[in-house]
């Protein structure tokens, strides 16, 4: 396979940067980048073990000072040869080691790569590996939380006592079903009914726990949005000034707008075309009214900047209208001064108001509560195991839709095979998300619980 | 002394209910064949429960007389009673169970072998198999030498068998029978790994001494639905079966000599069977329950035996007799055969392909109890497949595999081979995902062009199976295009069945899919209702009501189609493959998938290895890079 490198930390601002290459000429592309103060060579360098000294561009030039770690095969993160060489940050110096990497013979790593091949190498399970992914991508806190409750199997646990609990039921109606002449306890539908409902409760929440998940680890695309002048630069420098540290400039490869995270209590609130704001007010005016309301219906989330001083015009009407459904925090600007805005107008389209001073500050954390509020991840414990994939919701989802099949199929008066079919397909379903197959968990459960048989 | 005793096609070793119908479809299928049994009185015998069919089994009867299969036919001959299981529960589990005459049941089996073209019986002990450069050779005890093309292993509890009765053991086989002593060395000598399995059977006791007064009675189904999709007159209810229950003062008994018990003993070494317990562990492993069912059932309509279903034991002869005596009814029984566990050797599955072939030994077959089942109905599923496997081979025909989707046959052999045994393996309509799809009452529908397209069913068969076809397809027809007025007679059948009246017409078919209605109670408004026989309207009922989840698990069933499509070549050296889990690897070298459907079957090995596989499989074939 061919040796691959990138940027393995945060493309942020920070004390150090590392650029990870893996694959069986990770050592020689780092000889050829990297001078050891010692003269040793990588390839000489035993695992484990990590040497001082510079890198260089293809003509010598002195990049940065450097530390290069070399992992050998199969112990470390990808299951092959890793030479790790830790800079000293600054995206800009990060870039170009990267670069002097790439021209000494490795390949940029696609998305998740590292991780994909630390998968193939047999160093982790599926569930592990996408915890792991969810780790690298974690934008804040929580969702860095919650990805290592995922890895130590805070989800696989929340999962097994649900799936226990179906994997009971099923057994006392296979019990019932396969042995008809046998003493076994009647079956209660409304025991199983009851269960059925518990059951889909506790996927619900799993269910919930994954857009509040999301919006933790990917962050969520938000517009501020307001009338010229209700103070939303203001706000955005607020935003922006509150954790400096992680506002990140990525200027995308895939996508020409400047977008710039920010932190809003734990949620990476994701701001596009921040320029046009933060320029100057007049410029926003330019993108015209019709473009700007535009953009308030697409968001995933709007924070509705609205101006205390002032009563509310049609330019404010226009975009309450335009919000419409859109996940949105009211934020009433200017506590500083007069009132002169209907708050019960406000309140009755908007069910999370706060009145701050974007001057002062005050009203921030409460604005960040409503934020956790609106977007679910308020009642959110990352450490009860949280879902983070694609694949773990879709498996969820399945379980969750076999389960209202069966509760259907019970209240519609079908027979109870029916009800056992979509029983065992929501056990499927969770099984296939933790990766176990216990296709006989059912059955194996008849014999344990049940004095069954001639 | 040995003498070339001469050649076969296949030799079947054993006549029990795998052996019969092994040898029947190889020599139906115009294989010269032979069958071996220790004892010709043993042939077709039913050494524990006079009955055929149950949960799941009566699932399996019906596939094998779709097939073209002999069980069946012969069980509906010899019918004493017949119940359809578990109505009321749904169409997927309704099974069909019949108690049996089980002496004519041996009786008309052995008859038909003896009738069978191309089929020699022989009474013979096969102490020796090995493999010549050509074919494989048999010996028997009295030194007859015969070179077989295949060999058919069904050798049920007899290879290796151990009674069982208190601290009293001997080598014996079924039924006071012979055991085969030296096969199994034979076999081991080949390479092939045999375990230790063990089962078990209650007392016979003589009717006379029960006191039925005051026992419940089970009544048969009036009228009695045959296993046979041939036969045309449905068998008569001629007797009657009883259930009483133990108490107090078994428990007591057992308790007391538990000690004596050759299992809490630790002399047996076999793993016996989960779903059938003796009484004794029973008692032991359900302490909480005061009380345990059994059913007395009669052997035969020409003997006075009675059968004590769920009460096998293999505690001494004494506390036997002590602790049946305890039972109401029972307070003076006479026990003519005492209950005893048998021991035997069996092979471990995972060694077998789909067509039941020994992967390392092509042309050796193992089907029945030897395979690590249980039960009359799934050995004679298993020696259907091994048969006409067999036979198909020899005539250089494309084998038959049977997939989980086609069939509970299918379903059973998949199980065996990719997951294997840990204890005698019995069949369930828990295991099998697609029970809505697989359902008793369309097993003909299923599996019976497979038994044409092999030459198992014959010309009147067909056409008969045809008409069948067509009118339910008829029927599902008129039910979809016959719109029913909303007439007063039409809603006061539905009120009266607690469903909603109608106010405009109403398609038949759309009134037949709510769980509240069925034909009958729908027939005094249904007036163009042609005059098909009563499992038509069944079956098409059935179709009606659970089309959505039919049509899902038909979603299913392509998808798992897809994945067996994807094959496993059979030299892959899994510890080479990069990413596989050390479990996986064992687990894949051990049991050799034939496709990736049947590997992500296997226990221990996870979503995440069949990704890795596929992944190998891609690279392999030039998709991407090699793995390794």
């Amino acid at each position: 396979m061919k040796t691959i490198a990138a940027i393995s930390t945060a493309a942020a601002p920070g004390g150090i940067g590392v650029i990870r290459i893996s694959g069986d000429a990770a050592r020689a592309v780092g000889d050829r980048v990297f001078r050891a103060v010692s003269g040793e060579a990588l390839r000489d360098a035993a695992g484990y073990t990590c040497r001082f000294g510079y890198v260089a561009d293809e003509s010598g030039a002195r990049l940065d000072e450097c530390i290069a770690t070399v992992f050998a095969a199969p112990k470390s993160f990808t299951g092959e040869d890793v030479v790790e060489l830790s800079c000293h940050g600054g995206l800009f110096i990060l870039k170009s080691v990267l670069q002097a990497v790439f021209a000494a013979g490795a390949a940029p790593a696609a998305p998740g790569e590292f991780t994909r091949r630390a998968f193939l190498n047999g160093k982790m399970d599926l569930a592990q590996a996408e915890a792991v992914m969810g780790l690298i991508s974690a934008q804040g806190r929580e969702a860095m939380k919650a990805a290592q409750a995922g890895h130590d199997g805070a989800l696989s646990r929340r999962i097994a006592t649900i799936r226990n609990d179906l994997t009971d039921i099923g057994a006392h109606l296979a019990a019932w079903a396969d042995y008809p002449d046998d003493d076994i306890p009647q079956v209660n539908e409304t025991m199983l009914k009851d269960r059925l409902s518990a059951g889909r409760r506790s996927l619900e929440a799993l269910l919930d726990s994954f857009d509040g998940g999301r919006v933790l680890r990917e962050g969520v695309e938000t517009v501020i949005a307001g009338k010229p002048n209700a103070g939303k630069s203001t706000l955005m420098n607020l935003l922006a000034g509150c954790e400096r540290s992680i506002v990140t400039e990525l200027a995308g490869t895939t996508r020409d707008v400047v977008e710039e995270t920010v932190l809003l209590g734990d949620i990476p609130l994701r701001l596009a075309d921040t320029a046009g704001i933060r320029e100057t007010e007049d410029r926003v005016e330019k993108i015209g009214v019709q473009i700007a309301l535009d953009r308030v219906k697409t968001a995933q989330f709007v924070l509705a900047v609205f101006d205390a001083s002032e009563a509310l015009n049609d330019d404010d009407r226009a975009m309450i209208e335009a919000i419409g459904d859109t996940p949105c925090v009211a934020v009433v600007n200017k506590s500083d001064l007069p009132a002169a805005i209907d708050m019960a107008e406000i309140e009755a389209h908007f069910a999370q108001v706060v009145t701050i001073s974007a001057l002062s500050g005050d009203g921030l954390s409460a604005l960040a509560e409503a934020a956790a509020q609106v977007l679910r991840t308020a009642a959110l414990n990352p450490n009860d195991g949280i879902l983070y994939t694609e694949r773990q919701r879709a498996d969820v989802k399945a379980a969750l839709d076999c389960l209202t099949e069966a509760q259907d199929a019970l209240q519609g008066g079908m027979t109870w095979d029916a009800v056992t079919v979509s029983l065992e397909g929501a056990v499927a379903a969770l099984n296939e998300l933790t990766g176990e197959r216990v296709s006989d968990a059912v059955v194996d459960r008849v014999f344990e619980k049940f004095c069954v048989g001639k | 002394m040995v003498y070339e005793a001469g050649k076969l096609d296949i030799a079947v070793i054993g006549a029990g209910h795998a052996g019969i119908e092994a040898a029947l479809a190889a020599a139906r299928l115009g294989c010269h064949t032979a069958v071996f049994t220790i004892n010709m009185d043993a042939v077709g015998n039913c050494p524990c429960n006079p009955s055929i069919g149950g949960t799941a089994k009566g699932h399996l009867v019906r596939e094998i007389d779709a097939l073209g299969g002999e069980m069946g036919k012969t069980a509906d001959a010899c019918t004493l009673q017949s119940r359809m299981l578990n109505l009321g529960k749904g169409p997927a589990v309704h099974s069909l169970r019949a108690q049996i005459d089980r002496n004519q049941y041996a009786r008309v089996m052995k008859h038909k072998l003896e009738l069978c073209p191309n089929l020699e019986m022989k009474q013979a002990e096969v102490v020796d198999i090995r493999r010549d450069a050509e074919e494989w050779v048999l010996t028997t005890r009295l030194g007859a030498q015969y070179g077989c093309r295949a060999v058919i292993l069904a050798t049920g509890t007899f290879l290796g068998g151990r009674i069982f009765v208190g601290d009293v053991s001997y080598d014996g086989g079924p039924d006071g029978m012979f055991p085969a002593t030296e096969l199994a060395g034979a076999l081991k000598r080949l390479g092939i790994a045999l375990r230790r399995f063990k089962t078990g059977t209650p007392a016979r006791v003589l009717r006379s001494s029960i006191d039925f007064s005051d026992l419940e009675v089970q009544y048969g189904d009036e009228p009695v639905t045959p296993f046979s999709f041939d036969t045309e007159t449905p068998p008569e209810n001629k007797c009657v079966c009883h259930v009483s229950w133990t108490n107090a003062r078994t428990k007591e008994v057992i308790l007391q000599n538990i000690h004596r018990s050759p299992l809490y003993g630790g002399m047996i070494e076999g793993v016996g069977p989960r779903y059938c317990p003796s009484i004794e562990d029973k008692i032991v492993r359900f302490s909480e329950k005061p009380r345990h069912q059994l059913f007395i059932e009669p052997c035969g309509a020409e003997t006075e035996e009675m059968y004590l279903q769920g009460m096998s034991s293999s505690l001494p002869e004494d506390v036997q007799i002590a602790f049946y005596r305890t039972i109401k009814g029972l307070e003076h029984v006479q026990i003519m055969r005492s209950a005893y566990a048998i021991e035997y050797d069996c092979c471990d599955p995972l060694q077998l392909t789909s067509t039941l072939e020994f992967r390392a030994f092509p042309g050796l077959y193992g089907a029945g109890q030897f395979n690590g089942s249980s039960g009359y109905e799934e050995a004679a599923a298993q020696g259907f497949v091994a048969g006409v496997n067999a036979a198909l081979k020899l005539l250089g025909r494309e084998p038959l595999i049977l997939d989980r989707a086609s069939s509970y046959i299918g379903t059973l052999i998949d199980d065996l081979i990719t997951k294997g045994v840990s204890d005698p393996y019995r069949m369930m309509t828990s295991r099998s995902e697609y029970r809505l799809v697989l359902r008793q009452d369309n097993a003909d529908e299923r599996l019976t062009p497979i038994g044409r397209r092999l030459g198992l069913i014959s010309d009147a068969r067909w056409a008969k199976f045809e008409k069948k076809q067509a009118q339910k397809a008829a029927e599902i027809q008129r039910a979809e295009k016959t719109v029913l007025p909303p007439s007063q007679a039409l809603n006061d059948i539905l009120v009266s069945r607690e469903t909603s009246p109608v106010t405009t017409g109403v398609r038949l078919a759309e009134l037949l899919r709510r769980p509240q209605l069925s034909y009958q109670n729908l027939a005094p408004v249904d007036s163009t209702r042609p005059d098909y026989p009563r499992e038509i309207f069944e079956s098409v009922e059935t179709a009606l009501k659970y089309e959505g989840y039919i049509k899902r698990q038909l979603q299913d069933i392509a998808e798992m189609r897809r994945l067996e499509k994807r094959l496993l070549p059979p030299d892959v050296d899994y510890t080479q493959i990069a990413g596989l889990r050390l479990e996986a690897r064992e687990k894949l070298s051990r049991v050799r998938p034939e496709n990736i459907g049947q590997a992500g079957r296997i226990s221990g090995v996870s979503p995440a290895d069949i990704s890795v596989l596929l992944i190998w499989l891609a690279a392999r074939d030039g998709h991407g890079e090699p793995q390794s």
